[in-house]
């Protein structure tokens, strides 16, 4: 391996790299968020810091905090040729430009019989862990696979962070690019420069022949402890990290649950009406009469984020909730 | 101020022109409507004829007009072509949007018209990024966005506003105020005196100018346009005017006065231009007579050619929705 590969960085770097090497690619990229330029300190959590020193306060701009605004200017500047990369701070505030994102920027193209489209990709983070509460840490990822027009991916890794950033930029539809906070700042395998992961590819993380466990973000990496304390048992798990979430990768879903017969999604999002539903309903179409278990759904309590740190910890899926939920699959 | 210009004598023949366009687009798709011919939503323009067609005289095939769910009258004035056009109302395959948009989404790229939006408001936000994109290309294009005095109580009103005042943006914000939000007076749902007042809250010239009185319009248009051009910002441009055919077709005005309504009939705006361009010299009867004819004729054409169209087929469903068709 080149001593590049080696390398370690993190999430926050690697999006920072993404976000760099495809202003330099193109001039047409362009950046707009709150607090994003170095002026305003590179982002609060500093994933645009030295791009507006870089390429300019025209194509790196600071908004004010006006989610609508932001998302509708990143909108309008896709169907005027620019690929917009729109920073907004927390998922939870995509909800203050829903009419954008789901009545705008994913429907366009349809509604215009296709004379426009907009690439443009809304980077936002979330997840539970910091204590942030009810408002600033849902997954809402459903919210948005449930809207035909939209791409959908949730990377677990820098390496996977970086490739499918550079994939959401240079894709002609908008894509909702999900974050996850707590895992900001831990160390993966550095990308290589340039090179892209596919939209609506899923990867096999981990081989196996007794159960699929499908997960995505910050909850693959429970899932991949818990496949560690079951191989001590001597039961083989496959894991899938499914890094888009929509379009599903659902030929490598089946090809994994078609030889293990059972199956188990697990997501930091709440069950209900959740991508484990979805995930479950088309696994039971497709393989019904061959799975020897239901397909088991693990995700957060159905309750607001809470803040006190026992109920936080009890409201994520957790290692133990996944093993739960394993051990009764494979009974 | 320097001494107010005036339109010469051929662009306000152009705007007669494109003024009374709209008025037979309006009159012929209600009778097909109701002849049962086509079935479909409508918002008609009446009345606001003066503003678009005062307004695209002062722009270029290459600016950009966001309009709304009532927005005929822009199209027409930003001159999308007719057939395309009338087959979009239609619904048919032949139209700007393969019939995926219909009447209240009708756009044109071609034509400038890249977004016809169908939520109050939603237009202001998305033109600030097209006048962003003309201001990093270098390119002396600007955008018009109109929408009706209820957008000016959304949020997305506010925070467009804002953003184009401190991004200096190419922008000219139209509202085209014709005294009801949907069903609502403006006096019940409005605080601001007039909306142009608002843009003094964003830093941001509030222009308020007679929506029927095509030189007037003409001239705070043209300010506003040459403004945004030269790099120096957006302009709130209020013009009033009145609408004479309801919010949604099928809806009777129940909820304006009786006298109200009658006057603003009496003050038609088109007639009223019509004869002024007479008494001024400007044209004769039968030159203005010709102009409707072949604004007649030539929707008739188009009327003709929707109607013979055939409807998408229903494979269509699949198609535009992602890059690549279909969504897994």
């Amino acid at each position: 391996m080149s001593a590049v590969q080696a390398k370690k960085i993190n999430i926050v770097q690697a999006i920072n790299m993404a976000l760099h090497d495809a202003m330099e690619l193109d001039s047409s990229v362009v950046v707009l968020g709150e607090d994003i330029a170095d002026r305003e300190g590179g982002g609060v959590f500093k994933c645009t810091a030295g791009l507006s020193g870089k390429f300019g306060t025209g194509r790196v701009k600071s908004t004010p905090i006006a989610e609508q605004a932001i998302v509708g200017a990143a909108v309008g500047g896709a169907l005027a040729g620019l690929r917009p990369v729109a920073e907004i701070m927390l998922m939870n505030f995509t909800t203050v430009a829903m009419d954008q994102i789901v009545n705008h920027a994913a429907k366009l193209r349809f509604m215009t019989g296709g004379q426009t489209h907009v690439p443009l990709v809304i980077r936002t983070t979330t997840g539970a862990g910091f204590g942030t509460g009810g408002q600033h840490a849902d997954y809402l990822e459903a919210w948005f696979a449930h809207t035909a027009g939209l791409k959908v991916v949730a990377p677990s890794n820098p390496a996977d962070a970086y490739g499918l950033l550079l994939s959401c930029i240079f894709d002609d539809d908008p894509c909702i690019f999900i974050e996850n906070l707590p895992l900001y700042f831990v160390p993966g395998e550095a990308p290589v420069p340039g090179q892209r992961v596919p939209i609506g590819k899923a990867k096999v993380v981990q081989e196996g022949t007794d159960i699929t466990l499908i997960s995505y973000s910050k909850t693959l990496h429970e899932v991949i402890a818990a496949a560690k304390d079951l191989a001590k048992e001597g039961v083989s798990a496959e894991v899938i990290d499914l890094r888009t979430i929509s379009p599903l990768d659902m030929p490598t879903i089946i090809a994994s649950v078609a030889k293990t017969g059972r199956a188990v999604v697990a997501h930091e999002a709440q069950v209900d009406f959740g991508v484990g539903a979805e995930i479950s309903a088309r696994l039971h179409k497709e393989l019904f009469g061959t799975l020897k278990a239901p397909v088991a759904r693990v995700g957060a309590a159905r309750s607001p984020v809470p803040f006190s740190k026992p109920l936080e910890s009890a409201f994520v899926p957790t290692k133990e909730r996944i093993l739960a939920a394993i051990r009764e699959t494979l009974k | 101020m320097s001494e107010t210009k005036q339109p010469g004598k051929a662009t306000l023949l152009e705007i007669y022109r494109i003024a009374t366009l709209i008025k037979t687009a309006d009159d012929r798709f209600i009778a097909l409507i109701k002849a049962g011919q086509i079935a479909s939503p409508y918002y008609s323009p009446r009345g606001q004829e003066l503003i678009p067609a005062a307004i695209s005289v002062s722009l270029t095939p290459a600016d950009y007009v966001v309009t709304t769910y009532r927005g005929i009258h822009d199209q027409l004035a930003k001159g999308i072509p007719l057939k395309p056009f009338v087959a979009e109302l239609f619904g048919r395959a032949t139209g700007t949007c393969k019939g995926k948009g219909g009447p209240m989404h009708v756009t044109h790229v071609a034509s400038g018209l890249p977004v016809t939006t169908g939520i109050v408001g939603a237009g202001l936000p998305i033109a600030n990024g097209l006048a962003w994109a003309s201001q990093l290309k270098g390119t002396d294009q600007v955008t018009v966005v109109n929408f009706g005095d209820g957008a000016s109580n959304i949020g997305a009103f506010h925070e467009a506003l804002n953003l184009a005042a401190v991004w200096k943006l190419p922008v000219i914000f139209v509202c085209q105020n014709n005294g009801y939000a949907e069903h609502t007076k403006y006096e019940y749902g409005t605080g601001a005196a007039t909306i142009a007042d608002r843009g003094l809250a964003y830093g941001i010239p509030g222009v308020e100018v007679d929506g029927n009185d095509a030189v007037a319009m003409w001239q705070a248009a043209s300010t506003a346009i040459a403004r945004a051009r030269a790099g120096e910002g957006p302009t709130l441009l209020e013009a009033n005017t009145f609408r004479f055919r309801g919010h949604l077709m099928g809806d009777d005005s129940h909820y304006i006065a009786k006298e109200e309504m009658a006057a603003a009939i009496a003050a038609d705006p088109l007639p009223r231009f019509r004869a002024w361009l007479i008494e001024q010299g400007h044209a004769t009867d039968g030159q203005l007579a010709d102009i409707e004819a072949t604004n007649v004729a030539a929707f008739e054409e188009a009327v003709e050619f929707g109607l013979a169209s055939p409807y998408p087929d229903v494979s269509e469903l699949d198609k535009d929705v992602v890059a690549e068709g279909v969504q897994a």
